[in-house]
């Protein structure tokens, strides 16, 4: 038998797949099984969210936000609102602070949930997918009730928040799906108001968790495509600038709720949970220990807004507009309305970073302003950036289905990778 | 992160590169230095290893273009007598299409790169700015070297803003398409674009032409205006400015 010549081929993964999360395309170089050199090719969804920025008023684009990890959407706005509120020298009073501590935690398990989903159904298992929809609709409906849309809410403001929590959680009505028994339980925690709902969600949702955590943590499969994989040491891990679950489930403690607290963080207790090994399946624990401490968090925020009202809100009306009761009396208050609806408001000459602890790691929005009343500069550091540009270091020597657990362990988002 | 611990780090970052930083201030807790190219790297290194600064992550590169900072589209101080408009024509960015870009040269220290530094041991953020010299042709030394996260935040200022990153292992572009013609964040691109896609029956494949589908228009003007600091604004507010 003659020699035979072995080379290395090239293969395309993407962007039409369903384990690429959206759009991710990556050529990579394969050795039999096994991968040589990865190289993600982005940009497919690339809109310029930065340079849309720089063409609109500063409050138009707290929309945008929304869309660039369309599964954390209030966390992106509380980074994008928090540069405004830096450069502008205003605070949010101290009922929107803990009503935006609240959000977060919630799109956090919201994020956490998709992931956790997702990443399953990537690496074979179909029914996680299905029980954490269940209560990522629960969660969806809190959204909807305090803004009115399901996902994109743009409920952060600068200077607070949209409007104050609602006193009636929406109820589902009867129809040809849900009826008579089925609709009696889908309604039992929809009777008072929001904050009834989420005392009812939050006592109810550690044994949810524990549904998810039976159907992985022990599971044989789950532990055979995600222990050992994709390890990531912590000096890797900072080398390549990782933030979020990817630092510490390479065991470093660092969180910025806990080290550079910002809304009503450091009024809240929590821990921090840290893997140990730097793997697929700790950054798995981390993960879902994090939404453990999330629904500690959502409970301690509800008990501090029963507790205390107050405005959500600055009366500032160069910043925020008036209510209507006070535009329909007051001829000031009309005026600031319409400069506000038509001009928007100016910004000090300046720069500012804001970064808040999203579910994905840090996103940061580094703003310039000139002065004027749209930015100069709009920059957003996407943690699923950071996080996907070190693929290549990682997942070369690992074989190909590892890729899959690799994406799926980033919890890469293509909105806030491409922009 | 304190105000005591950033002005101190503002004053260690003094003591230590002296006149290398052409600049360091700190504003609203915010510590910014800023240095010529020639001396990134030697400072970069020190900074992420010398124990009294530890930058260990780079959070974020950024390009930045300065053209036409600080210029606005609307009249503020008077009012025509000749007509009701106060908009005064100007060359921002939604109001040209591709073959109207205007053609600018000759303005110094217009792009920028601009670096964010985190220290997980001291708990400390710094930027770091570095002005390309050369408009027509921007160079800034590429810090992958240091930090190997800054390849790809580098290439993507180098596909938005045209910044050459000199010993970047692999420029290429990163979130335009392939084959893409400008540097669409400059501010002389145009907002709206400059190819636009669709498929052509005839020839049964998706061809690129110049965009026709959209008109450049500005919806808000830019406005600054003379209390661009807010002062009387702050006054008028009186206590309702910080918090209720």
């Amino acid at each position: 038998m003659s020699a035979q010549e072995i080379r290395n081929y090239s293969m395309n993964f993407g962007p039409q797949h369903p384990a690429a999360h959206g759009v991710l395309r990556l050529v990579l170089e394969m050795d039999g099984e096994t991968v040589v050199k990865a190289d993600p090719h982005i940009g497919l969804l690339h809109r310029a969210t930065e340079k849309l920025a720089e063409s609109k008023p500063y409050n138009q684009s707290i929309g945008y936000m929304d869309r660039l990890d369309y599964v954390s959407m209030m966390c992106n706005e509380h980074g994008y609102v928090r540069a405004i509120e830096n450069l502008l020298g205003i605070e949010a009073p101290i009922r929107a602070q803990y009503i935006r501590t609240m959000f977060d935690e919630i799109t956090r398990i919201l994020n956490h949930l998709m992931w956790v989903g997702s990443n399953a159904l990537d690496l074979g298992a179909m029914a996680v997918f299905l029980y954490a929809f269940r209560e990522r609709e629960e969660l969806m409906d809190c959204y909807e009730a305090v803004s009115g849309a399901r996902m994109h809410a743009t409920y952060y403001r600068p200077g607070g928040v949209y409007r104050d929590l609602p006193n009636q959680m929406s109820q589902y009505r009867e129809s040809p799906w849900h009826k008579g028994k089925d609709l009696k339980r889908l309604n039992q925690w929809r009777e008072g108001s929001m904050l009834d709902f989420l005392d009812a969600f939050t006592d109810d949702f550690p044994t949810k968790v524990d549904e998810y955590e039976e159907l992985l943590t022990n599971n044989r499969i789950w532990k055979q495509r995600t222990v050992g994989i994709g390890v990531v040491s912590p000096e890797h891990a900072k080398a390549w600038g990782m933030t979020g679950a990817m630092l510490r489930g390479s065991g470093i403690e660092w969180d910025l709720r806990k080290k550079q607290p910002y809304a009503a963080y450091d009024q809240v207790d929590f821990d921090i949970p840290v893997g140990v090994n730097g793997d697929c399946y700790d950054r798995y624990l981390v993960r879902m220990e994090e939404m453990r401490q999330s629904n500690r968090i959502i409970k301690q925020c509800v008990k501090w807004l029963r507790e205390n009202s107050g405005p959500v809100m600055l009366s500032n009306y160069k910043v925020a507009p008036p209510s209507r009761e006070e535009m329909k009396r007051d001829m000031e208050a009309l005026i600031h309305h319409f400069k506000l609806f038509t001009e928007g408001y100016g910004v000090p000459a300046g720069e500012s970073y804001a970064a808040v602890e999203a579910p994905k790691g840090e996103f940061g929005v580094y703003m310039i302003s000139d002065g004027a009343n749209k930015p100069f500069r709009v920059k957003v550091r996407a943690p699923g950036f950071a996080h996907l540009s070190s693929m290549d270091s990682i997942v070369s020597g690992h074989m190909l289905a590892d890729v899959v657990a690799m994406i799926g362990t980033y919890d890469i988002v293509f909105g806030e990778v491409d922009r | 992160m304190s105000d005591t611990q950033a002005n101190s780090l503002a004053e260690r970052l003094v003591a230590r590169f002296g006149d290398t930083l052409s600049k360091v201030e700190t504003v609203r807790g915010e510590t910014t230095a800023e240095l010529a190219p020639a001396d990134l790297l030697a400072v970069a290194t020190a900074l992420r290893d010398e124990a009294e600064f530890r930058f260990e992550e780079l959070v974020d590169v950024c390009g930045v273009d300065y053209l036409g900072f600080g210029q606005d589209e609307w009249e503020t101080a008077t009012v025509s007598g000749t007509g009701f408009s106060r908009g005064v024509t100007g060359q921002a960015q939604g109001r040209f299409s591709w073959s109207e870009r205007p053609n600018v040269t000759g303005t110094p220290r217009r792009f920028a790169s601009v670096m964010h530094l985190l220290s997980l041991t001291h708990n400390r953020r710094l930027r770091l700015r570095v002005y390309a010299e050369d408009e027509a042709m921007p160079m800034v030394p590429s810090v992958t070297g240091i930090w190997p996260i800054a390849n790809w935040f580098e290439r993507e200022s180098f596909d938005l803003y045209g910044i050459v990153y000199e010993g970047h292992p692999d420029l290429r572009r990163i979130l335009t398409d392939y084959g893409f013609v400008g540097h669409p964040f400059r501010k002389d691109f145009p907002l709206i674009g400059n190819v636009e896609v669709r498929y052509d029956p005839e020839k049964q494949r998706v061809i690129y032409e110049p965009v026709t589908s959209v008109v450049p228009r500005v919806l808000v003007p830019r406005v600054i205006r003379e209390d661009a600091d807010l002062q009387q604004a702050r006054a008028e507010a009186a206590d309702n400015w910080r918090e209720n």
